[in-house]
């Protein structure tokens, strides 16, 4: 299995070291890769978007020949997304006005609805603990600048809320996710992912 | 003890929240900007961050006097024009500016030696804030000091203002000598090596053990071509500052997004070829040796 991580920029290092944790632990022989052009995508059995600034990795998505390479696989259904924090952001299909106005780029591959710093600026982010549908214990769930998801809609299905506000979405083998499952030892959210491949 | 788990309990200003929010400025690069106007336009360019100044180094080395934070009302306006982060320098020692940005709600404070230090002895104790702090070293020792009162995350001082990325260098070089010399040591000598370099020994052990510093690290000081950035990048840093470079340069907006693209394809010398050409002119650099010593804002901060 060649599991891609996005490495334009921000939490790439991190979401490598999660995956291969939560491979070997799942007994799954394969690699992880970083992904910085089209190619890489083609590639890829499964991508990570991970975490960084959105209005950024967008615009690094365009330029790279990357966003081309994930929509054309996209149409195909044959490869399954993540995406963390700005990648929730990305996989979106309205991400309100602030997204319009810095002119991001959405790959608007989820029927989600979701609101970019949801909970306020840095001095706001925080860290809890997360009930998430499916887990018998709840996910330490760090958010920082971090997104939420207003309205999902169609096969798009909230798996955790926080605040009234959607933190985990999944739709077919599509993974939103507004905090970091990659800054902390648990695995899990890596493992849900995995599963999808 | 078993900690209770409160779902709705939030925790907020943690050492995880504010090297989480450094990580997520990784492959990056933050711009200094003294107004709305250069912040829109970094922001274009692919910036992860701004960081709001005054007069931007080159300019405080030309006219002297003390340098402040920015204004608070330019801040918000900053804040207002853009989506990514926006950090904003404080006066070493400084803490009340540090407070003043904090209530603004800037997103990381840079407890720089570009601007006038306050405290001719202390620096900021940045464990007493919610927002996270970056602050500048010349060498691992210095590095360990600030990590140890709070800093989030590390930046090479380089000397800022000069177009001339030859300090950078040498605090890079530095710092990852003495770390590789960490290395090589056991516990017994890692305690006279914490001595010599004047860092806590905690800190130390764990360089030691994990071969980089504990929190992202980035170049700053003199970076003002786009190889420049890709030279800091292959020495291992995790992304770039840049002050004067762009704004002293003759064309901003494409410099601007020339660095930004040096920094990602760093190790590609046939794309850095593509994106150095055409550039017009870049700031005109100054020779160290010809600052003396005392005017070297390296040396302010210890």
């Amino acid at each position: 299995m060649i599991v891609g991580v996005v490495a334009v920029q921000g939490a790439v290092s991190e979401h490598v070291s999660s995956l291969k944790r939560a491979m070997s632990g799942m007994g799954i022989s394969g690699e992880v890769i970083l992904v910085r052009g089209g190619d890489d995508v083609r590639k890829a059995d499964a991508l990570v978007i991970p975490g960084g600034e959105s209005t950024t990795i967008s615009k690094l998505l365009v330029r790279f020949g990357i966003r081309d390479a994930i929509l054309e696989r996209a149409a195909r259904d044959d490869l399954p997304i993540m995406g963390t924090c700005a990648g929730m952001v990305l996989l979106s299909k309205d991400a309100g006005v602030q997204a319009k106005r810095t002119g991001t780029v959405l790959l608007e591959l989820m029927d989600l609805a979701v609101d970019r710093n949801a909970f306020g600026r840095q001095r706001e982010s925080f860290e809890t603990e997360l009930a998430v549908k499916g887990f018998d214990s709840p996910v330490h769930a760090v958010f920082i600048r971090a997104p939420a998801g207003t309205v999902a809609r169609g096969d798009c299905e909230a798996l955790a809320t926080f605040d009234g506000k959607i933190v985990l979405a999944r739709q077919g083998r599509r993974m939103a996710v507004a905090f970091h499952p990659e800054l902390t030892d648990d695995t899990r959210i890596h493992e849900m992912f995995l599963k999808m491949v | 003890m078993v900690r209770e788990i409160n779902l709705n309990e939030m925790m907020h200003g943690t050492e995880l929240i504010k090297r989480g929010f450094a990580a997520m400025q990784k492959g990056g690069v933050i711009m200094d900007v003294t107004n709305a106007q250069q912040a829109a336009i970094a922001e274009e360019a692919g910036a992860v961050a701004v960081m709001a100044l005054e007069r931007v180094p080159a300019d405080i080395r030309a006219q002297g006097g003390v340098s402040r934070m920015s204004n608070p009302r330019i801040i918000r306006e900053i804040i207002e024009t853009v989506t990514i982060p926006v950090m904003a320098k404080v006066r070493i020692g400084h803490l009340v500016e540090a407070q003043i940005l904090q209530a603004i709600g800037v997103d990381m404070i840079d407890e720089s030696e570009v601007l006038t230090p306050a405290d001719p002895f202390n620096h900021v104790w940045k464990h007493d804030f919610k927002v996270p702090f970056v602050c500048g070293a010349r060498n691992l020792g210095e590095a360990l000091r600030r990590i140890y009162e709070g800093a989030a995350m590390i930046r090479t001082k380089g000397e800022a203002g000069t177009g001339n990325v030859v300090e950078a260098v040498r605090h890079r070089r530095m710092i990852v000598g003495e770390i590789r010399e960490c290395m090589n040591k056991d516990e017994v000598e890692l305690m006279q090596f914490a001595r010599k370099i004047e860092a806590p020994f905690e800190l130390v052990r764990e360089v030691a053990r994990r071969g980089r510093l504990p929190v992202v690290d980035f170049a700053a000081g003199g970076i003002a071509t786009p190889a420049d950035a890709a030279l800091m990048m292959q020495l291992g840093n995790d992304g770039v500052f840049v002050g004067s470079g762009i704004f002293k340069s003759g064309d901003p907006e494409q410099r601007a997004k020339a660095i930004v693209e040096a920094v990602l394809h760093y190790d590609n010398p046939a794309r850095l070829a593509e994106i150095s050409a055409g550039l017009g002119e870049p700031m005109v650099g100054i020779d160290i040796d010809t600052i003396p010593e005392k005017e070297r804002l390296q040396e302010r901060g210890w």
